[in-house]
């Protein structure tokens, strides 16, 4: 039997050193140049094409990119868990208070829908008017007799208080809209029904889904930059106010701002803030 | 202790061991028993914890009962996905207890033992696919398919139904082929004997007497539509609007806390812990409908 014992004590010693391998490789993944970025979906491939990047010039470091939404980037900068949140919309004034904004670049917002939708231009007032539930008939803003489907973002999507500020005036969107999680349900849905409206990053949308035009103007890269194109937001970077940032969130912000990196956002779609 | 018997001398601890071997045992199997009721423990009271104050704030009649579910103006009341629950759950009863009853009465009364030793595996493989899997491809397949035949977004009670049908297909058919099995050999030769066909025999003698087991089963699989949340977000369209038909769009209780928990602050991740609360009580009360059912139906047999 003393055998059998053994064995108990080799299994517990087993587990032992586990618990103290997943310990320790926890610790490395801090101290060695990690950063944590985190929050917007919106902003999230972008800022993962700058970690990537970064990553593959400073070989020490790492930066993490991880989803979650704006305001749960803004709550983990808040907790300590990150030291860096993405931020698709502006910051409310009790947040200002203590965390400090960098602009990265410009995104402008794209009302998409179908590819073969005959509409090709909206004012900001028809858009409103839509997502209210007071057009509800693709034959009253000059389409084919179809029924609007509304397609808008979950309570709490940066991208959805950026539309509910630039577009609804506060005004509530319509009960009957179908709410998707992510840029990349919403055109999912847009590329497959003839009815449907949405918003989205305009950096996100590609060929399968068509860009209304807003008050006639076009939203492209020029007219977004200067202020022509109503439908504008920034892309924010959040840090705490006197937060003391290790070396490679400080290099890494650097290089976001820097003309390289910049460059990499333009590439992408978005803006330049330079 | 049979050990302690002829056994050379050994270590201090060792036979300290040797003596105290079951009460460590049993001490360690009572720990980790008590750890797994103790997360239940805990959850329970952390929901609660969470949810109940601003149930109370608002009113539990207002919160269930009314549709403004406008969170950033403090408007709280989820009537709607409550309702969406309901309706897809039922229309996921509908088809997945048809479908999960028909396979279980021909796995057990109909098919030869060596295709039921194929079919039985591959309906309980279903249960191995994650939600999400199921979720895209109701969306790449099913939801347009509804859109373009028969009208509406799509996403719909229809398309969730569909999907949480199949989830519980594992559920319902497991179940519903022991409690087939569970009928006595002698109900069935009565029947037979007695000059009925085997259809009849099944029908009127097999499906009643297993009838609280089959109940049993119905209810299980609908605790898992119920709760499930990954796939219904994908295709249900999560409106926030009562369904007025099964090809409209809705939200269930489940997907609004998932959708929305992201970003919750404050009052608004209160309200959703409240959401958490409603469906708590209601999967409890399926579940102890099951349980009761299922007693009843163990206690009936030990008496027969």
């Amino acid at each position: 039997m003393a055998s059998e014992y053994k064995r108990y004590a080799r299994a517990l010693w087993l587990l032992a050193m586990l618990c103290a391998c997943c310990a320790l490789s926890g610790c490395r993944r801090n101290t060695a140049g990690g950063v944590n970025v985190m929050g917007s979906t919106s902003i999230q491939p972008f800022a993962e094409v700058l970690a990537d990047e970064f990553n593959s010039r400073h070989p020490s470091s790492r930066i993490d990119v991880q989803g979650g939404g704006s305001t749960m980037g803004i709550q983990s900068v808040t907790n300590n868990l990150a030291q860096i949140a993405m931020c698709s919309r502006e910051l409310k004034s009790s947040e200002s208070r203590y965390l400090k904004p960098i602009i990265i670049a410009l995104d402008g917002m794209a009302v998409v829908v179908h590819k073969d939708n005959t509409v090709s231009n909206l004012t900001r007032e028809q858009v409103r008017e839509m997502f209210v539930g007071n057009i509800t008939n693709w034959s009253q803003v000059g389409g084919e007799d179809r029924p609007i489907r509304l397609i808008t973002r979950e309570e709490g999507s940066g991208t959805r208080e950026a539309f509910a500020k630039l577009v609804m005036n506060n005004q509530r969107v319509s009960r009957k809209a179908l709410t998707q999680e992510s840029n990349g349900a919403v055109k999912e849905l847009v590329r497959g029904d003839r009815a449907a409206i949405g918003y989205m990053s305009l950096g996100l949308v590609n060929d399968e889904a068509k860009i209304v035009n807003i008050e006639g103007i076009v939203p492209s890269t020029d007219n977004v930059r200067n202020g022509s194109y109503p439908l504008v937001r920034p892309f924010l970077f959040v840090v705490r106010m006197g937060a003391v940032l290790s070396p490679a969130a400080k290099e890494f912000l650097e290089f976001v701002l820097s003309p390289q990196g910049q460059h990499l956002l333009v590439e992408e779609g978005l803006v330049s803030v330079l | 202790m049979r050990a302690s018997q002829g056994m050379p001398k050994r270590s201090p601890l060792g036979a300290w061991l040797d003596r105290k071997q079951d009460l460590f045992i049993s001490s360690i199997l009572l720990v980790v028993a008590l750890s797994a009721i103790s997360g239940l423990v805990v959850i329970t009271a952390f929901i609660f914890k969470e949810g109940l104050p601003i149930m109370l704030q608002v009113g539990v009649g207002k919160f269930v009962s009314s549709s403004d579910w406008y969170p950033a103006e403090g408007h709280f009341g989820i009537f709607p996905m409550i309702m969406g629950s309901l309706a897809v759950t039922a229309g996921a009863l509908v088809i997945g207890g048809v479908l999960g009853l028909g396979c279980a009465v021909v796995l057990t009364q109909f098919c030869p033992r060596w295709a039921v030793s194929i079919l039985k595996p591959s309906i309980e493989l279903l249960a191995g696919i994650p939600s999400v899997v199921y979720g895209f491809i109701g969306v790449v397949i099913l939801v347009p398919m509804i859109r373009v035949h028969l009208g509406g977004p799509g996403l719909s009670v229809l398309a969730s139904s569909i999907v949480l049908g199949i989830m519980m297909l594992p559920t319902v058919t497991s179940i519903s082929v022991d409690a087939l099995q569970a009928v006595p050999k002698a109900y069935r030769d009565g029947s037979i004997a007695l000059g009925a066909t085997h259809w009849q025999t099944t029908r009127m003698v097999i499906l009643k007497a297993s009838r609280s087991g089959l109940v049993a089963a119905m209810i299980l699989g609908m605790g898992r539509a119920v709760g499930e949340t990954m796939a219904v977000i994908m295709v249900a369209g999560n409106t926030l609007d009562v369904p007025d038909s099964i090809l409209a769009p809705v939200r269930t209780l489940t997907s609004n806390i998932a959708l929305e928990m992201g970003y919750a602050a404050g009052d608004h991740r209160k309200a959703l812990f409240a959401t958490g609360v409603v469906l708590f009580v209601i999967i409890m009360i399926l579940n102890t409908i099951a349980l009761t059912v299922s007693r009843r139906r163990s206690r009936r047999k030990s008496g027969a």
